[in-house]
């Protein structure tokens, strides 16, 4: 287009500009979209960290020499550790069955996997209580065969994947899709088995969609809160996760080691944020995008 | 055919880090083998546990020559009542309230329904009353109670509903109202005037005094004596007055053996001894040193018994009945509280 | 479609491709007994109050008001989020400045920082002597403790919905469009309201309807700044804590069943704005 030098050009130089805003809207509409993120975002996560230095790196410090704040940091990796892969399964199961076959009720069935993203996370949290609680349905059952759920490692795993649910099987299930099925039924007619298909045709087409969708599984199972405050009981040393101890330092007016701990949260998020731009800039071809967690 | 090296690495890399997970959960389970008490405790309570703990565990060491390990929970105290409901398995409560732990006891019967009995002044083995908390100058000039109404004052106090703090506050005020000229009907009066005057209702007395004390809103912070006293230590003492009222509520924070949890985890002689404990003579100086009134003064130390001052206290049974009278008229769905608030707005 | 005898009806359509029956079976019991079977319980339990029951609770002053206010901030706060969430999406797609990739990395910070921080975080910024507080309440307006600390905990929370439902779609919008549109005569204004903005009309309601979700169910950011005051500052969420907290579980289970029905209108809100999308535009 560019190397056509006719009358028309000029004239057609107008509504080009017509069709974009001029440079001092651009320059306003981009000044309040930063100075809105940056008030809204970036300063609450700035503030954990400069709240958290307020009184020097050794006040700082003096939060993790606390043995409560380890079995805290401990408790959510395992919990983590339980939540995620489960998850993992769960995502590849659901997504091989949603997109690769066809079935009736496949709608309902994925809005159903969908559901726990609109549940609010204190009742997700209430339903195990009413199930597991000693008033619960299965209470006298558990407590005669001395079954321990609720306020213990049991209870917070199961919260913590009620809340986890969708998010493997949301990012795989449309990617799946997309990709189809001819290339697994090509290597099946070549006699490969299920399993073999699935490793090494499958699993390679979605592997930056399941580290993306892990990352941000992993993100939430860490820093859950209101699901786990609800069936953790708060026994420091034994079922504080780490956003739990954050909220127990707080309430102690220990603020700094409040922010301190709270801070690894942060750290754990900028992370996740970082891997997940790379991911998204360096594969967008390869990940189902676009839909909101 | 995409890259086939790629997408080998990229199983092996999925398998890895599955592996990883699993081993890092191995890693992570570990068994204990120490004996370990649970002490589901109210919320301001922290601090002293923190110590009572240690200091017990030394004891039963040097005793048995057993290791053993008490972890306490805090938080609003019928909270914590509701988590030993539900399944909690602690093996003593240390509540704030006595109707917390009639609470457990009722629902569950794991607490003997007279436990009031089984450990002396009636399972008190420390008392505490209601004090003010107010900003350096006192510059409302909140004296009494009767200040507590003043339309320019703001009262912090937490939810009578689920803190025990929250209660001995409500309670507190109708009590004062009530001995001003013996009429139910002006005390219930009264509290609903102090309630109008409450902008902030925190689940637990720790959260009162964060709200008053950092987040810098209210004038007064009708609060346990100890915890009044702990809010100076943390925040400075040059930034808080207590003003102590003529009168005031004599507290009762109970303790009880959650009997059929010790029994099924076989912990009941531990437990045991932990709530004895508390009546030993190094626990209550210690009640003493974090600001408690200890039941055996003698044991104290008379620089920490110099610090809590002369007040007239009231039995709110003396006033209202039993404990489960109490409960039904003020706090129950439908009670005082709910009809002052419900008016209230 | 090419006439093919079906000797008899089956479940899935038949595929070469195995596993159906282990993944599928799997998938069902799962969502079976960590999600439905649950959830049933909690509706078991309320329904043990039966309907009228349940009313009561619904109509109980304190709930609803906390019910009101839940709903209410909410749907003011993702309003919000909304209109500045598409302004957002908009400055990134379309223009470029330095640090562009940066600040839309930004945008899913909501994602990625737990809730109990971004709530200490911004209680403590917004606090009567915070550093946002402070100038606010030099304004004469009191951010934390009020229903505007709620307000501003849901717009944190539900700002990258609004963006990243948007955004994909400004994207796809067709420049020639726009400049057909400027050529015919059309100003710049009129070219954004009658050309650009209907069909980008469905994704800013979704993306409303789920911040709007989201925040109607927030718990942790904001119980830390909202004061938590019965009938000003308390919101649904604390309500259903509080009544465990009073052994009041019939209560609990009420709130949560009302609250998960209205979250229910809400996913169908969403489908139904998608459907009417996909007629209206042919795209979701």
């Amino acid at each position: 287009m560019s190397e056509i030098f006719s009358p028309i050009s000029v004239p057609m130089a107008k509504p080009a500009q017509a069709a974009s805003e001029g440079a001092i809207t651009r320059g306003v509409l981009i000044g309040i979209a930063v100075t809105f993120l940056a008030l809204f975002l970036v300063l609450p996560l700035f503030a954990v960290f400069t709240q958290a230095l307020s009184k020097g790196i050794a006040a700082f410090l003096d939060a993790f020499r606390e043995p409560d704040a380890w079995s805290a940091i401990r408790l959510t990796l395992t919990v983590a550790a339980i939540a995620v892969p489960f998850n993992v399964v769960l995502g590849l199961a659901a997504s091989w069955a949603i997109a690769k076959f066809e079935f009736p009720g496949k709608a309902l069935l994925i809005t159903l996997i969908d559901l726990p993203f609109s549940v609010s996370p204190v009742v997700s949290g209430l339903i195990y209580v009413l199930l597991f609680g000693s008033q619960g349905l299965f209470g006298t059952w558990l407590i005669d065969h001395g079954i321990q759920i609720l306020f213990a490692l049991p209870g917070i795993v199961l919260a913590t994947v009620f809340v986890t649910f969708p998010f493997v099987a949301r990012e795989l299930i449309p990617l799946m899709q997309e990709q189809g099925t001819a290339e697994e039924e090509a290597a099946l007619t070549l006699g490969a088995s299920g399993l073999h298909v699935f490793r090494t045709v499958t699993l390679p087409n979605i592997r930056w969609g399941l580290l993306y969708s892990v990352l941000l599984c992993n993100a939430r199972a860490m820093g859950e809160f209101g699901a786990v405050s609800v069936v953790s009981g708060h026994i420091r040393g034994l079922t504080n996760t780490i956003p739990l101890h954050v909220e127990i330092l707080y309430n102690e007016y220990n603020f700094v080691a409040a922010f301190a701990v709270a801070s690894l949260l942060a750290v754990l998020a900028l992370i996740t944020l970082v891997l997940k731009s790379v991911l998204e800039w360096r594969f967008a071809g390869e990940l189902a995008h676009g839909r909101a967690h | 055919m995409k890259n086939v090296v790629g997408r080998g690495h990229a199983v092996r890399a999925i398998g890895l880090s599955l592996l990883a997970g699993a081993g890092l959960w191995a890693g992570v389970v570990q068994a204990s083998a120490e004996t370990a008490l649970l002490n589901v405790s109210y919320d301001p309570t922290r601090e002293l546990y923190r110590e009572i703990n240690a200091v017990f565990a030394e004891d039963w060491k040097a005793k048995t020559g057993e290791a053993i390990t008490v972890r306490a929970s805090h938080g609003g105290s019928g909270a914590q009542a509701r988590t030993v409901i539900d399944g909690v398995d602690a093996d003593v409560v240390t509540l704030g309230i006595p109707s917390d732990i009639d609470a457990i006891a009722k629902l569950t019967h794991k607490i003997p329904d007279d436990w009031r009995s089984k450990l002396p002044n009636t399972a008190t083995p420390y008392t505490s009353t209601v004090v003010f908390l107010v900003r350096k100058g006192n510059p409302k000039g909140v004296k009494d109670w009767a200040d507590l109404v003043k339309p320019d004052v703001k009262v912090i106090t937490p939810n009578p509903k689920t803190s025990a703090g929250g209660r001995w506050n409500f309670l507190a005020a109708w009590g004062y109202a009530y001995n001003q000229d013996k009429d139910a009907a002006k005390a219930d009066a009264f509290v609903g005037q102090v309630y109008k005057n409450v902008p902030v209702l925190d689940t637990g007395a720790r959260g009162s005094t964060v709200t008053f004390a950092q987040r810098g809103l209210g004038d007064v912070l009708p609060t346990w004596e100890n915890e009044a006293y702990l809010v100076l230590q943390e925040f400075g003492a040059d930034k808080f007055d207590i003003v102590s009222p003529p009168t005031s509520i004599y507290a009762e924070p109970p303790v009880a053996l959650v009997a059929a949890n010790a029994e099924r985890k076989g912990t009941t002689k531990a437990a045991q001894a932990y709530l004895d404990f508390l009546y030993t003579d190094r626990a209550q100086a210690i009640f003493a040193k974090h600001h408690y009134r200890p039941i055996k003064r003698e044991a104290a130390a008379p620089a920490d018994l110099a610090q809590l001052p002369e007040i007239k206290l009231f039995k709110i049974e003396d006033l209202q009945g039993s404990w489960d009278e109490i409960q039904k008229r003020n706090f129950d769905a439908g009670g005082l509280f709910d009809r002052l608030s419900r008016a209230g707005r | 479609m090419v006439e093919t005898p079906r000797p008899r009806w089956t479940f899935r359509r038949p595929s070469v491709i195995p596993g159906f029956g282990i993944s599928f079976g799997y998938t069902l019991t799962c969502l079976g007994l960590i999600v439905l079977l649950p959830l049933a319980g909690l509706v078991v339990k309320a329904s043990g109050l039966g309907l009228s029951g349940i009313w009561n609770v619904a109509t109980d002053p304190r709930v609803a008001s906390a019910l009101r206010i839940s709903f209410g901030v909410s749907a003011v706060a993702a309003l919000v989020a909304s209109t500045f969430g598409f302004l957002v999406a908009w400055v990134l797609t379309r223009y470029r400045f330095p640090g562009r990739k940066l600040v839309d990395a930004a945008v899913d910070l909501p994602f990625a920082l737990p809730t109990a921080v971004a709530g200490i975080a911004l209680a403590s910024l917004y606090a009567p002597d915070g550093l946002l507080g402070a100038p606010l309440a030099r304004l004469g307006i009191q951010a934390a403790y009020t229903p505007v600390g709620i307000f501003i905990a849901m717009v944190f929370i539900g700002l990258p919905f609004a963006v990243r439902t948007v955004q994909p779609l400004i994207a796809e919008i067709d420049k020639e469009i726009e400049e057909a549109s400027a050529t015919l005569g059309a100003t710049r204004i009129i070219t954004l309201t009658k050309v650009v903005l209907p069909p980008l009309i469905p994704a800013v309601l979704t993306g409303f309807a789920l911040a709007f979700a989201r925040g109607v169910g927030e718990y942790g950011s904001i119980i830390f700044i909202a004061g938590n005051l019965p009938y000003v500052s308390e919101i649904a969420p604390l309500l259903i804590v509080i009544k465990l907290s009073e052994f009041d579980y019939g209560g609990a289970a009420a709130i949560a069943t009302i609250m998960l029905g209205i979250s229910f209108l809400t996913l169908l809100a969403i489908n139904l704005i998608q459907a009417w999308s996909r007629r209206r535009f042919g795209y979701v």
